[in-house]
């Protein structure tokens, strides 16, 4: 059980992106793919789920290509990824407990009840208890990040991406959202991709971590061995100096 | 020099091919809705709070612009008229008028603005806010959820708010020529009578219809192609108004050739 992109090309205009990026997650770990804003990192997770389709290469699921799937396919396959947006997306027009149950709502046979339980299971999990009546707009920037996992573990799918969970929080609620990517590992087995340029987070949640940088994979590997890596722009970016990226 | 001389032509080549690409793009939006339509659970509830939105709410606008036209043709007939045409004629004229052509047109126009806006400003709203994205991860079809039940509510809903507004014209008709004009009822219904056919109401119920698919799948077109955040909405949703604007009125003319 494994996502994995290999060789991804990918262009908008005449802007290159992707340039032959190839990443594993596998089974019951979280990766994290770091990079630079604008180094390509939200294209890379949307290709993971088909939101966006690679111009080269292919994105294998569980051993499946899933370029070579027909629409159908494609969306019972997403029905095992969960995705959890940089600043949400959550529906506006509905209740917490409506954008939770969505995704819900398209399993056969579930009924209302079942689905009732699941959404309060699912909003218990991320410590929202009660917020189920409220609205998108009644919650803080950390609490509508909080029911944006909510709503992508209610299906309870094998694999979660998390783009930028973190970005644009407060320390505490970027820790709390730390240890709720975590819980969702250890606690459901979900195997998660999480993209950040956040350093320190990447360290607390990352089992592996992955380097993007001018669109291929620069650094592949563990916490520690980011860390004693010796190549000027995984030092540069994770010291936070863009120098060493110009030294020789 | 030459370079200069064909920078015009240039500029036109690149708005046909742009205008191509676009309607290509909005047949093949049309075409998964048509594919979606054996999805009712998906798209049956959404049905019903469409055919709210763009039908019973759009009522209130749609009779106070049939009031005024219905009273402006009954003024502007007698004042034609006066001498050469019988008065009774202001029936002929207010019913015929309303009915083969002002009522479904201003009705199309003004829910091409309060309908077709609405739905480019929400699913471009939706689109930049990735919630149309996430809609695809949780595995609903954007053509099957979003524009599908809208389309379909506006192809239900515009001729029945066309027909009220038609009936409202009418009656606003009436009554100008008997308040303002001295015509009496009897006179005005055989003006009304006069040269009816049951066709004339077929021709508003197609004209209206095809009005509803257009404004509604413009909408959705515009509002799902939309880039470039709060910018792009309103590009797109003043893109939405003038594209189903010229659509209405052409259209008016092709079912006058074909039709009449």
């Amino acid at each position: 059980m494994s996502i994995e992109l290999r060789g991804v090309h990918k262009a908008f205009g005449s802007k290159r992106v992707l340039r032959g990026f190839s990443v594993v997650a596998r089974e019951g770990e979280t990766l994290v793919i770091l990079g630079e804003s604008g180094s390509g990192k939200s294209v890379a997770l949307k290709h993971m789920v088909g939101l966006l389709v690679p111009d080269r290469g292919s994105i294998v699921v569980d051993g499946r290509d899933a370029n070579a799937l027909e629409r159908e396919e494609l969306y019972e396959l997403r029905r095992s990824v969960g995705y959890v947006f940089q600043f949400a997306a959550l529906f506006d027009s509905m209740t917490v407990a409506e954008n939770v149950g969505m995704g819900l709502r398209r399993i056969r046979g579930l009924a209302g009840a079942e689905i009732r339980g699941r959404v309060a299971e699912s909003l218990a999990l991320v410590e929202l208890d009660g917020y189920g009546n409220r609205f998108p707009s009644e919650l803080s920037g950390g609490q509508r990040k909080r029911v944006g996992i909510a709503r992508a573990i209610a299906t309870r799918p094998k694999y979660l991406l998390y783009d930028e969970p973190t970005t644009g929080l407060d320390p505490v609620t970027k820790t709390v959202i730390d240890r709720l990517i975590l819980k969702m590992r250890d606690e459901l087995g979900v195997t998660g991709v999480v993209i950040t340029h956040d350093i320190a987070s990447a360290y607390r949640i990352g089992d592996r971590l992955a380097m993007l940088h001018e669109g291929r994979c620069r650094f592949h590997g563990s916490a520690g061995e980011i860390r004693r890596s010796g190549d000027p722009v995984v030092r540069g970016f994770i010291e936070g100096r863009p120098e060493l990226w110009e030294a020789p | 020099m030459t370079q200069r001389l064909l920078t015009p032509f240039s500029a036109i080549g690149r708005r046909g091919s742009a205008l191509a690409a676009g309607i290509g793009r909005w047949g093949i939006l049309a075409g998964r809705a048509v594919a979606a339509f054996p999805q009712t659970n998906i798209w049956g509830r959404v049905l019903i709070q469409q055919l709210s939105r763009i039908g019973v709410d759009s009522v209130p606008i749609a009779l106070f612009i049939a009031t005024f036209t219905g009273i402006v043709l009954s003024l502007q007939a007698s004042y034609t008229f006066t001498g050469a045409v019988p008065l009774y004629f202001v029936g002929v004229l207010v019913g015929k008028t309303m009915m083969l052509e002002l009522g479904p047109v201003l009705t199309g126009l003004v829910l091409s603005g309060r309908v077709g806006a609405s739905i480019a400003a929400e699913l471009g709203t939706m689109r930049v806010t990735e919630q149309v994205d996430a809609l695809e991860t949780m595995a609903y079809p954007p053509a099957a959820y979003l524009v599908l039940p809208r389309v379909l509510a506006g192809v239900i809903m515009f001729p029945l708010v066309t027909s009220l507004a038609i009936a409202m014209g009418i009656v606003a008709g009436w009554l100008t020529a008997l308040r303002l004009l001295d015509l009496s009822t009897p006179e005005f219904v055989s003006g009304l009578t006069l040269f009816f056919r049951p066709f004339d109401v077929t021709f508003a119920f197609i004209k209206a219809t095809s009005f509803g698919l257009a404004v509604t799948s413009i909408g959705c077109y515009f509002g799902l192609y939309t880039r470039g955040g709060a910018a792009g909405v309103g590009r797109n949703t003043t893109r939405a108004v003038v594209a189903s604007c010229m659509v209405i009125l052409a259209l008016d003319a092709f079912w006058a050739v074909v039709l009449l």
